[in-house]
């Protein structure tokens, strides 16, 4: 394979790789140009997701770096949400006078890292992915410095992000020892004839450290405390792109690799998905704070996410990209919401704060409810789109009773939406609300807008395209 | 043959123990310096399984950069560690819940081992050729074979720099910073002032 062949594969991440240099270099020289490295940034997320549309399939790197449908797919929805992030982030740091211009390359450098999730064929370059990745994010987590509550969710996730990775790691090194080789091909070859048990152990950790990083419970303590503490732009980026790289990464590994031993990774995941519903649905319920309600609603959807994941084959994986790619939008939409409203300055992040919005900012309590709507799964929002594909996958895989349990969850969810609702259209307001900057309302009415009605046109593209990635991760 | 078996049972022995001492050290100066003791006969292993490079790596980066780094640390930053080893009884039986779940875990995988052979030793000696070393054999697929996930690691590395400096580093007004430039670029004329002092009265009187 010529140089030329090798670059053409890694296109989006050498693109992403180049601009962010690029731009650190133009931030070290001119610190005080901001809005253009942040311009700059958007523009080479979105160049990236041309890329990815136009770029040769293939392998390269014994496959470390695998550039297919699948591939394409997640990379084109993580990009956009990335370039999101940066457009919502950057001005709302700016009116905070936090503004730096590292914050768009972060952005830039860990939506490289996501990319290299969804195209890791290979355990080396899954663990270097993931790193770039959660680094970025820790980094992220923590970026609003005169916030203590934000130093102490950078700190907390570090350290919970460290274990998993300490987890995970031991894992990999068990696989390699008993596959006796590193790339999924290998490894799919040593479990042709029945896993062994070293395999399989090394597996179990191998998932809980990916759980962790989709935060499915009983991995999922850090995610409260993390999204509350976080600024929220920079919530509204790690609830939703990271967590569709790691689950395509996990898809990947799961079929690709350990496709014979589809048997003992479903209960793993059919536990996990359950618990994750639960935790999501019932600790909901005593929440007053939006971003941390918000968090338990994340754990929530991955379960679904995972019930999708755990039916396997062709017909799961779709189920599970199509419930994410939603979900990304959902959850981007919601936070773009909180990033828009704020009493004198400060943010509106519970209850309380949001209580008879619709009086005061209609166009931001319609879209909050639209987004709380299609949380629950209420036709004819996304949410219920994604869940109508989940289940439908799940039932033909005969796994209708984790569906049951799944809907008795949602039903239960559906008190903390239904109240978030209640109290923004019929509770009385209190206090003037400042008006909403441009691009945090215009992103949230554009997701709004994406929910409902555009889902319903969207999806006739979405659907053939989810089905082309999910038959391109299972073949491998 | 006895002589590396030796070794090897002396140096497995050594790096056992001063693991667990790691850990049981009441002092956390004696941590690090056993852990300085793991890293040299772990280095000792390294050598016998013929991976001279790892072997060279593992002293240079772990004893001489991260150990020394820890040892600063833990003298410079006043760790009460009494107080960290306050909750130890309350989190004991979930510790030791865990510990067990993980030893019975590991105990089959021991069995596999026994049973199968660890897959690994088919994968071929440490180096491709006799003639060749070690650290040929790296260099040969590192900027190759290698060389995505080898980038890919340095980008981990600058972001773990840049992560250091958005967090720590504080612009403060008021700050007075060498400016080279204008330091050159001042003359006898901006810093020197000719007066003529009368006998008997001050500078500036």
């Amino acid at each position: 394979m010529t140089p030329v062949h090798l670059a053409a594969l890694a296109a989006p991440q050498l693109l992403l790789a180049g601009a962010s240099l690029v731009l650190l270099v133009v931030g070290a020289f001119r610190p005080k140009a901001i809005r253009l490295v942040a311009g700059l940034g958007v523009l080479s997320l979105l160049a990236a997701v041309g890329v990815v549309a136009i770029e040769p399939l293939g392998r390269a790197f014994g496959g470390d770096l695998v550039a297919d449908q699948g591939a394409a797919f997640a990379e084109a929805v993580i990009y956009l949400a990335s370039a999101a992030a940066i457009l919502l982030g950057q001005p709302w740091f700016a009116r905070r006078g936090q503004a730096r211009f590292e914050f768009p390359i972060l952005i830039l450098i860990a939506a490289l890292g996501m990319g290299m999730m969804c195209r890791a064929a290979d355990l080396i370059s899954l663990f270097v992915a993931i790193e770039l990745q959660s680094l970025s994010l820790y980094i992220l987590a923590a970026f609003e410095k005169s916030d203590g509550k934000s130093a102490e969710a950078g700190l907390k996730y570090f350290v919970l992000g460290a274990l998993s990775t300490g987890i995970m790691l031991y894992g990999v090194s068990l696989i390699y020892g008993f596959a006796g080789g590193t790339s999924f091909a290998r490894i799919a070859a040593a479990v042709a004839h029945g896993a062994s048990g070293g395999v399989l152990f090394g597996l179990v950790f191998l998932i809980c450290g990916l759980a962790f990083k989709v935060s499915a419970a009983p991995f999922h303590m850090w995610t409260p405390d993390v999204y509350e503490g976080a600024p929220t732009p920079v919530v509204g980026f790690f609830a939703g792109a990271p967590k569709l790289a790691a689950m395509v990464l996990l898809a990947r590994v799961l079929t690709e690799s350990f496709g014979p031993a589809l048997a003992q990774w479903r209960q793993i995941l059919v536990v996990m998905a359950i618990l994750s519903v639960a935790v999501g649905a019932l600790a909901g319920l005593r929440q007053s704070n939006l971003k941390r309600l918000w968090a338990y609603s994340s754990i929530a959807s991955i379960g679904y996410a995972l019930i999708g994941l755990a039916a396997g084959g062709p017909e799961g994986v779709q189920a599970m990209l199509v419930y994410m790619t939603l979900y990304v939008v959902d959850v981007t939409g919601f936070f773009a919401c909180l990033a828009a409203l704020a009493r004198e300055g400060r943010p509106l992040e519970s209850f309380a704060d949001v209580s008879g919005l619709v009086r005061q900012r209609p166009g931001l309590a319609v879209a909050m409810t639209v987004f709380a709507l299609s949380g629950l799964g209420l036709p004819p929002f996304s949410g219920l789109w994604g869940k109508f594909y989940v289940f439908k996958a799940a039932i033909s895989a005969g796994l209708a009773p984790a569906a049951v349990a799944a809907l008795i969850g949602s039903v239960v969810a559906a008190y903390y939406y239904l109240r978030l609702v209640k109290v923004m259209w019929l509770d009385a307001p209190e206090g003037q609300i400042d008006a909403p900057p441009a691009e945090a309302a215009g992103l949230a009415y554009a997701a709004a807008f994406f929910v409902f009605p555009v889902v319903l046109i969207a999806l006739m593209a979405l659907d053939p395209a989810a089905r082309a990635a999910a038959l391109a991760l299972v073949q491998g | 043959m006895p002589l590396q078996a030796i070794a090897f049972y002396v140096l497995a022995a050594v790096t056992v123990f001063a693991a667990v001492a790691v850990v049981f050290a009441r002092n956390p100066v004696h941590s690090v310096l056993f852990l300085i003791t793991t890293f040299f006969s772990a280095a000792g292993l390294f050598v016998l399984m013929g991976a001279e490079f790892l072997a060279m790596m593992l002293v240079v980066v772990y004893v001489g950069a991260v150990a020394v780094l820890f040892l600063f640390v833990v003298m410079m930053l006043d760790v009460d560690f009494a107080s960290l080893r306050q909750g130890f009884a309350r989190y004991l039986p979930l510790g030791a819940l865990v510990a067990a779940v993980l030893t019975v875990e590991m105990v089959i995988v021991a069995a596999d081992v026994a049973h199968l052979g660890a897959a690994a030793s088919s994968t071929g000696p440490a180096t491709p050729s006799a003639v060749m070393t070690n650290v040929e054999a790296i260099g040969a697929v590192l900027y190759t074979d290698y060389v995505y996930v080898f980038q890919a690691a340095g980008l981990v590395l600058l972001v773990a720099m840049i992560g250091a400096i958005v967090l720590t580093l504080k612009h403060r007004p008021g700050v007075k910073r060498q400016s080279v430039a204008a330091q050159m670029a001042r003359t006898p004329k901006a810093g020197v002032r000719m007066v003529t002092i009368n006998s008997g009265e001050g500078v500036d009187a």
